[in-house]
């Protein structure tokens, strides 16, 4: 059997084709555009292309992601709890804490040692604990996104950002900006705070090692790094698979 | 330096006033009062005790340059007044650390509280500051003294900063958001905007235009929110007439009716600009002050 697992985020949407003995065999990630049905019609379309097969290929879909309803034609759909669950375990077996930070939310998964969720925690009402902090903020920074996360290494000291809504952030970081604060530090600030908010979050099922880190954010490496100091613990990021791709993977494992 | 193009609809006009039928060198106490916020400024100036000039300018980069703005742009006004002539000045606001030449500094709750007391007289009990980074709900008694608050000043959500940055997305200036969005109101008011967070309700918003709503039904949707929002937080404090409204959103009749609506207890009206409560506090605890090291 081929099932692919499908994933409508906010900001993107991806697809992962799973053969029976879980392999993967394509995938794709493409933005979410304003017509779902055509994002999702595309982001399928790559992945089967990627994978070298067609349509009939697949024997099942499995959607999940805020925007699961635009796949009319799944088979079924799971929370994106269960998704980023078993996502997670498969990539990382001893992954106890799952964090997952996408564009518009984020969220923790305790996962047991059988794969079985045990607790989760959510959070989607505000952006300050989300990647869209971080693509408010580099616009001010000026600097690339790849090197957003690579520069917050580079600080010398820590710059407290008092400002906890992204709104108000942004005042900040002019405020910094125009006060000669280096980049590098001002990059620092924005992961501690998404970290403290994001990390908020975990801590409300409990942080148990390994904790893995997955959506968008988990390829930012000051965020990773901001993450460590953050909880106090080593945070792992998938080595087999792209971190966003995770819960469509976990969708696709969820059928099979 | 960084410098970012953004569209200027969030301006609303300044004003500087002088009552010209009152003569400074008669009265017995000059009080100032100064409100430095983190979006306006104003500067109050009272003698004995009643409300003589004022100055309600934007907050610039720098607090101390602001204040000097606002406080210089009143005595330019009023023509013959100097600095040394004003008996006792006291700051408040989010800023009133910057304001150096203070006798004291005052929190801003105190002041809105003292204030809306002036404004609107002794029967006000509930006050709803809404200012540019946060939103207040204070309980004060008939000599203005408060005896309960709650606020925000977390989340974007319900303030005044909230409200520019739809202004600016919806190209409208600021002062006409409000009116345009009582065009539908109460017979065709949309749900509101589903997300609390600015950042999240901007995308809501954007996704509403390429829908092809017009911004008179955006905006009901967005204030419809707002007012939700501040609803919340009054119910919380819990609303006891009379109830007034302070802060610049007091001037957005979009926020200030749907608030009204669900309440279902109207504001006070004033003849004096309810963005003034908090400098106008701050002068009136100012005279108090000069009287009490006098004695």
């Amino acid at each position: 059997m081929t099932v692919a697992g499908i994933d409508v985020g906010s900001k993107f949407t991806k697809v992962v084709i799973l053969n029976d003995s879980k392999e993967i065999l394509g995938y794709s990630n493409i933005r979410t555009g304003i017509d779902h049905h055509k994002t999702v019609e595309e982001a399928i379309k790559e992945a089967l292309k990627k994978a070298d097969l067609t349509r009939d290929d697949i024997n099942k879909y499995v959607a999940t992601g805020f925007g699961k309803i635009s796949v009319p034609f799944a088979d079924s759909e799971i929370t994106q709890v269960v998704a980023a669950g078993k996502g997670a375990y498969f990539v990382w077996p001893t992954a106890r804490t799952v964090i997952e930070v996408g564009a518009e939310e984020s969220r923790a998964v305790k996962v047991g040692e059988d794969g079985n969720i045990k607790d989760f925690a959510l959070a989607d009402k505000c952006a300050a604990g989300a990647g869209s902090f971080v693509d408010a903020m580099v616009r001010y920074l000026e600097v690339p996104l790849e090197e957003f996360g690579r520069i917050s290494l580079e600080a010398k000291e820590s710059v407290p950002m008092n400002a906890q809504c992204v709104i108000f952030a942004e005042s900040e970081v002019v405020s910094l900006l125009h006060a000669n604060y280096p980049k590098p530090e001002i990059s620092r600030a924005i992961h501690d705070a998404i970290a403290d908010r994001v990390a908020s979050i975990a801590r409300r099922v409990g942080i148990e090692d390994d904790v893995l880190l997955i959506g968008g954010l988990a390829n930012d490496i000051g965020f990773i790094d901001s993450m460590k100091r953050e909880l106090g613990t080593e945070v792992y990021v998938p080595d087999k698979i792209a971190p966003e791709l995770v819960p469509a993977l976990g969708a696709a494992i969820a059928e099979l | 330096m960084v410098t970012i193009q953004e569209s200027e609809y969030w301006k609303w006009p300044e004003t500087v006033w002088v009552d010209e039928s009152k003569n400074w060198r008669e009265a017995e106490v000059i009080s100032c009062g100064i409100d430095l916020g983190s979006v306006s400024s104003q500067v109050v100036l009272m003698l004995d005790g009643e409300l003589y000039a004022y100055s309600n300018l934007r907050t610039g980069s720098s607090s101390s340059e602001s204040v000097d703005k606002a406080l210089k742009s009143v005595l330019e006004k009023i023509g013959d007044m100097k600095m040394e002539d004003i008996h006792y000045i006291v700051g408040t606001g989010y800023g009133r650390v910057s304001i150096p030449f203070a006798h004291k500094t005052i929190t801003e709750i105190a002041c809105h509280g003292r204030g809306a007391n002036y404004i609107y007289g002794p029967s006000v009990r509930t006050v709803l500051d809404m200012g540019g980074q946060d939103l207040k709900a204070i309980k004060i008694d008939h000599r203005g003294k408060v005896v309960n608050f709650l606020m925000n000043d977390k989340c974007a959500a319900g303030t005044g900063r909230g409200i520019e940055v739809v202004a600016d997305l919806l190209s409208i200036p600021i002062t006409e958001v409000g009116p345009l969005s009582l065009k539908v109101y109460p017979d065709d008011e949309p749900e509101p905007v589903s997300t609390t967070c600015i950042v999240f309700g901007k995308s809501e918003i954007l996704g509403l235009i390429r829908k092809g709503w017009p911004k008179e039904r955006i905006l009901a949707a967005f204030f419809r929110s707002v007012a939700t929002r501040v609803v919340e937080l009054l119910e919380r404090v819990g609303v006891e007439p009379e109830f007034a409204i302070t802060g610049g959103i007091s001037k957005n009749p979009g926020v200030v009716v749907r608030v009204q609506d669900m309440l279902g207890i109207k504001a006070l009206e004033s003849k004096y600009d309810p963005q003034l409560a908090g400098a106008v506090g701050a002068a009136l605890f100012g005279r108090a002050l000069y009287l009490k090291s006098k004695k």
